[in-house]
């Protein structure tokens, strides 16, 4: 055809007008209607007064009320405890799968399910976590049955802090195996033939060579695994029913309760939310670029 | 070789850590399906029976279903053709949009939540007049349909996003672009005809995912009221025992059919995604 004879595709190199911009601003337009008004606006509304006025009540409360002090240490106790948690255990599995020298189909199989254990949250994680580990629950009866330990009259509460971070893990460490498989599949052998051709023994090669090289991939997805604990809601609600004093959970009794009922303070609350994941965020993406000097 | 000198080869701690592992994703999913077989030892499957015999589940889970599928279509729709433009004509635009959609990381759902309906709650006025040019998404249901789509896709674009993006990397979009419009096809045929096909498998993962974050949502659903099958599921464990087992154990299996899928077509790693 005549047409496109004449306009070719453009190659980068040629600069782009204003009309090239027009391809993304659908992208843009929705992002700015269904993501950026909604924060935005959430900003605003947090210093607004229960009778509609304006006031800086809510933000100041969020650094001096204790419940409010209170929910965020909890919440950030949870998720750093998962994290590390599920950091290590899904480490050590991922290690174990890669350099760890197991047989190959395991591998896989891991990988598969880490990609479906770590999308199996919310409402049937808690569930099955009641099944599991609650007062009638298959692991508390086979203790009780036959260790003769009963974990409820040793203190264990599935609906408490320690609970709640079981059940957490259970996305927390697929999520470090997904991660880091392909982290620890980018530690080369020469590295490692370097190491012993120098008298380097095992302990020495990973504490020198492999954990410095793997460390900025390994607290990145930490950080990935504390947002990821951090911003949960319906896993924590479903298993206590809203008893634990988490800050989502709060945010929610704020803004839609019964018994608590101030919109303000709950949009202030999401607001100091956003702020700890962005930070959160922009400590990834430094280690990211970091990491990629050496994995690539 | 002799027998000890081979245990030696073992790898023992590896095999540790991976049982360790293996016992915390299988003993939840075992005991959870122990559960909803106990109720009657007589019908050993009455949970499931009673569960799918039951009306409002198969309505609400049709209906997330139909949820999951339109969040599927109008992201496709939505981020094939940015990502495709930004790939060929708009590098520029690589980081803010790679940016952007990395923020409903920051933005968790129970937040987006409360945003969408402090938005879309009030009418759409011409400022300083009463003349109102559209009511409340929030107070009709094609409105509410809206929102909760809208909201599915922005919690789905970072893994639909990465996906795609994935996809075209491995194909050589430019010169299939280049062929199919010295062949004289438009840019509408080019990206359905010509790109679609060629990043099926990658689309395909990220619907699968999207779908497995969809169908049994909450938080959303819940607070925009909707009748959904993750608000289901949970208003049944408030008074049942048994069925919410089944139901539990159920949709384990569906998001591993889906996860399991995603394997199969990418043949490659697996993805995560978030909506806990």
């Amino acid at each position: 055809m005549a047409q496109t004879a004449v306009k070719p595709v453009k190659l980068v190199s040629v600069p782009t007008n204003w009309k090239t911009w027009l391809g993304v601003v659908p992208f843009f337009l929705f992002a700015v209607l269904f993501l950026f008004l909604p924060s935005l606006r959430l900003f605003t509304a947090s210093f607004t007064s229960p009778e509609g006025t304006f006031t800086f009540d809510n933000i100041i409360q969020l650094v001096s009320a204790p419940f409010i002090v209170n929910a965020y240490k909890l919440s950030i106790q949870i998720s750093a405890v998962t994290a590390l948690g599920g950091g290590i255990l899904g480490f050590l599995m991922a290690y174990s799968v890669t350099v760890g020298g197991l047989p190959k189909p395991l591998r896989s199989a891991l990988i598969t399910f880490s990609g479906v254990a770590s999308n199996f949250a919310g409402v049937p994680l808690a569930f099955a976590f009641v099944a599991t580990l609650g007062r009638q629950g298959f692991i508390t009866h086979i203790l009780r049955d036959y260790f003769g330990l009963s974990i409820y009259d040793a203190g264990f509460n599935l609906y408490s802090f320690a609970g709640l971070s079981l059940v957490y893990m259970y996305f927390q460490f697929p999520l470090m195996v997904l991660i880091m498989a392909p982290a620890l599949d980018g530690l080369k052998r020469e590295w490692r033939e370097a190491a012993e051709n120098l008298g380097a023994s095992t302990t020495q090669y990973w504490l020198k060579v492999a954990l410095p090289v793997l460390l900025p991939s390994i607290l990145g997805a930490m950080i990935l695994l504390f947002g990821n604990a951090f911003g949960a809601y319906a896993t924590a609600y479903a298993l206590t029913g809203g008893r634990i004093g988490i800050v989502t959970i709060q945010i929610g009794a704020q803004i839609r309760g019964d018994v608590l009922y101030n919109p303000g303070l709950g949009y202030a609350m999401a607001i100091g939310m956003v702020v700890i994941m962005a930070i959160s965020l922009a400590g990834y993406s430094w280690l990211q670029a970091k990491t990629e000097r050496w994995l690539k | 070789m002799s027998f000890l000198s081979r245990l030696r080869r073992v790898p023992f701690w590896s095999w540790i850590w991976f049982l360790v592992g293996a016992l915390y994703f299988i003993l939840p999913l075992f005991a959870t399906f122990e559960f909803s077989l106990t109720w009657d030892p007589a019908i050993p499957f009455k949970a499931y029976q009673r569960s799918f015999a039951d009306n409002k589940f198969w309505e609400t889970f049709i209906y997330s279903n139909v949820l999951a599928v339109a969040t599927i279509i109008f992201s496709i729709v939505l981020i094939v053709p940015t990502a495709y433009w930004i790939r060929l004509r708009l590098p520029q635009a690589r980081r803010i949009v790679e940016f952007i959609t990395l923020m409903p990381f920051v933005v968790p759902a129970i937040i987006l939540v409360f945003g969408l309906i402090r938005i879309y709650s009030t009418p759409f006025s011409i400022p300083f007049t009463d003349i109102v040019f559209m009511q409340p998404l929030t107070n009709f249901k094609a409105g509410t349909n809206i929102l909760i789509v809208s909201g599915y896709m922005v919690l789905a674009m970072p893994y639909m996003y990465r996906s795609v993006d994935t996809g075209m990397r491995t194909v050589d979009i430019r010169t299939l672009t280049e062929a199919a419009q010295s062949l004289g096809a438009n840019w509408f045929v080019i990206i359905s005809r010509v790109i679609l096909p060629n990043i099926r498998s990658a689309l395909l993962s990220g619907a699968l995912l999207t779908f497995a974050i969809v169908v049994g949502e909450v938080t959303l659903a819940s607070f925009l009221g909707v009748n959904a099958f993750g608000p289901y599921l949970f208003l049944l464990g408030q008074h049942r025992a048994y069925e919410p087992a089944a139901l539990s154990f159920f949709s384990f299996l569906l998001t591993w059919l889906a996860m399991g899928l995603i394997q199969l077509v990418s043949g490659g790693q697996g993805q995560a995604a978030g909506a806990h």
